[in-house]
């Protein structure tokens, strides 16, 4: 059963209040009824009012008085002002003051059923569209990410129930899928929101910078050393500490983060104190551990102790169903931070993203989109704004049952055709020396093709 | 036409009908700046009129009708109650320019006395347009209409009626 339509009738003569209710009732509308403004204010917390026809003379407070009081206690009820005396002055006034229509009385009933069929159906269709909206943000989005592909949504739903534990979280994906952002979507999920997210990348320090800017040192503990610094677990604090790159740390280094997993606390370098440790912990890395332990290059219980709750996530390539989604998401960001109002991707454009495999992920997306909105002079983003590798390779499916010399062959004619003929600068890109290009294109016996519309 | 609109009422409702006296245009309805007779207070006074033991009430009336927010209305009834009113004045084809018509004007005020009757058994407006209460604002949307109700309509205004079914 659809919900009823309540219609709040304010006019202070009686007859009109009456016989439009009745009226309006024979349609099917719940109507109430108020003699002036002061009885409508009393009224309006009742219900939702989808509708208020209100007579703009009254004693005491008028029509227009009452519908600004109306929009402000009730925003979505739709205000129709009624009037017998039709003044054009009156009627811009109400029209200026947001009222939705203006009634001369009397009215053709043919007109009124219909402009009142009108407002139910904008109001339906405005309440669905705002709840399709909350739909929408509720499934699609984790804080910075957004995502309309099922693991992703299982990770997300994953990361709102992980976000209330202390567990350690091990996130893995390929560069660029968004792992620090997860990261975060954790902290910012979890109560722990209001303390640090302090961010500490292990791939680009040596094992003794990596060293100090974990633990932090005494004065004196080094050369160097001239005063003592708390290290990055000490300032997480009650926060979460997300360890980047995880993968690429020395052993040492993974032996004394072990133990800090396991007694909570540690002593900063050079120190004899033993400092507890309160944060969360969050780890992530782009490598296969699994194959790391095989190596020896990754220790199998720091492993265990980092991967409490799991999470990997696909790369770009297996979720293209986003592209336009982050498209649009990159889009409204780069809009406001760069002050543009580019409105979005040409069609034929958005199909060279979706064919793209998008190695780098989301991040060589979102760079190429930024890219995009500096370069572009209108309001799309059109084939040409978009930097995509010029050579995407013949499509795998192609190259079933070539030869190496063929696949050669190939490779070396869209390099040069890419670059014009340009031997040198094709031959740095295939990375051999130009004698051995010329020896080549004549082994294949490669030739300057014609280019149309050069 | 009374005598052939109570056998009609009679038929398509089941229900007894009977014709009561003439009743004077009430004081006080008329308009005078609009020519037009005030259908909310006609209804009130049908509704002192009424029998004591009138199931429903309703009046037909040779006047223009309206309402203050509306131009002109061909009938107004009570939702749920016991009185209404069909005017025939915009019914008639001479009203719209052409030769006078009494089948056609019969048949209109068949479809508007069981569409404000339907209204006092609770009925509100119908959205099939062939349904005698579907929402007619002219004599087009009357004369699409069929004499009777829906099914739907018909099943719900068939449990109302129910006491009284003769």
């Amino acid at each position: 059963m659809e919900p009823k339509v309540n219609i709040l009738i304010v006019d202070d003569e009686e007859i009109v209040r009456e016989s439009l209710a009745s009226w309006l009732e024979e349609d099917g509308y719940e109507v109430k009824v108020a003699e002036n403004a002061a009885r409508a204010l009393e009224r309006l917390p009742e219900k939702e009012w989808n509708l208020a026809m209100v007579d703009l003379k009254m004693p005491g407070m008028d029509g227009i008085e009452l519908m600004d009081e109306i929009r402000k206690i009730k925003p979505e009820t739709i205000v129709i002002i009624m009037t017998a005396y039709a003044t054009v002055d009156t009627a811009v006034q109400a029209m200026k003051k947001g009222a939705y229509d203006y009634i001369v009385k009397p009215f053709n009933p043919e007109d009124l059923s219909l402009t009142i069929r009108k407002i139910i159906e904008h109001q339906k269709l405005l309440k669905e569209n705002i709840y399709l909206r909350k739909e929408l943000k509720k499934q699609y989005r984790l804080h910075d990410m957004v995502s309309k592909n099922h693991k992703m949504i299982e990770i997300f739903e994953l990361v709102k129930t992980v976000a209330k534990s202390n567990s350690t979280v091990l996130v893995q994906g390929e560069s660029g899928t968004g792992k620090e952002l997860l990261s975060r979507a954790i902290h910012m999920e979890s109560p722990r929101k209001d303390e640090p997210f302090v961010t500490v990348s292990c791939a680009s320090l040596t094992e003794s910078l990596l060293e100090s800017e974990l633990f932090g040192y005494e004065k004196g503990a080094f050369t160097g050393a001239d005063q003592a610094r708390s290290g990055k677990i000490e300032l997480a604090k009650d926060g979460t500490l997300f360890l980047d790159e995880i993968g690429d740390i020395s052993l040492k280094l993974q032996m004394d983060l072990l133990r800090v997993l396991e007694e909570k606390e540690f002593r900063r370098v050079g120190g004899t104190q033993l400092i507890p440790v309160n944060s969360r912990i969050i780890a992530a890395t782009n490598r296969d551990l699994t194959k790391a332990i095989e190596e020896g290059k990754f220790r199998e219980d720091l492993y265990y102790r980092l991967n409490v709750i799991s999470v990997l996530l696909p790369p770009l390539r297996e979720r293209k169903e986003d592209v336009p989604l982050l498209v649009e998401h990159f889009l409204e960001r780069f809009n406001i931070e760069m002050g543009k109002n580019v409105e979005g991707v040409a069609e034929s454009a958005m199909r060279m993203l979706m064919d793209y495999s998008w190695p780098g992920n989301a991040r060589e997306l979102r760079n190429m989109i930024e890219r995009a909105m500096v370069v572009t002079k209108g309001r799309m983003i059109l084939d040409a704004d978009l930097s995509l590798p010029q050579t995407p390779g013949v499509p795998l499916s192609n190259n079933r049952g070539k030869s190496l010399s063929e696949m050669e062959k190939e490779h070396i004619r869209r390099v040069l055709l890419d670059n014009r003929w340009n031997i040198i600068r094709s031959a740095q890109v295939l990375g051999i020396d130009r004698v051995t290009l010329y020896n080549k294109i004549r082994k294949y016996e490669l030739k300057k093709e014609p280019v149309l519309n050069s | 036409m009374l005598r052939k609109l109570q056998d009609r009422l009679r038929d398509y409702l089941s229900l007894p009908v009977r014709i009561s006296r003439n009743m004077a245009v009430p004081e006080g309805s008329y308009e005078r700046n609009r020519n037009q007779y005030n259908s909310t207070r006609i209804l009130r006074e049908i509704l002192r009129e009424a029998p004591a033991d009138a199931i429903k009430i309703v009046g037909i009336i040779d006047k223009d009708m309206c309402i203050p927010i509306l131009t002109f209305v061909f009938g107004e009834a009570q939702l749920g109650g016991v009185a209404s009113i069909v005017s025939i004045a915009r019914l008639r084809q001479e009203f719209h320019g052409l030769s006078p018509d009494d089948g056609i004007l019969f048949e209109r005020l068949c479809k508007e006395a069981l569409h404000e009757l339907g209204h006092n058994f609770g009925l509100i407006h119908c959205p099939d347009r062939e349904c005698v209460m579907y929402l007619s604002n002219t004599v087009r949307d009357v004369d699409r209409k069929r004499i009777t109700y829906c099914d739907s309509c018909d099943s719900a205004l068939y449990a109302k009626t129910e006491p009284w079914r003769v």
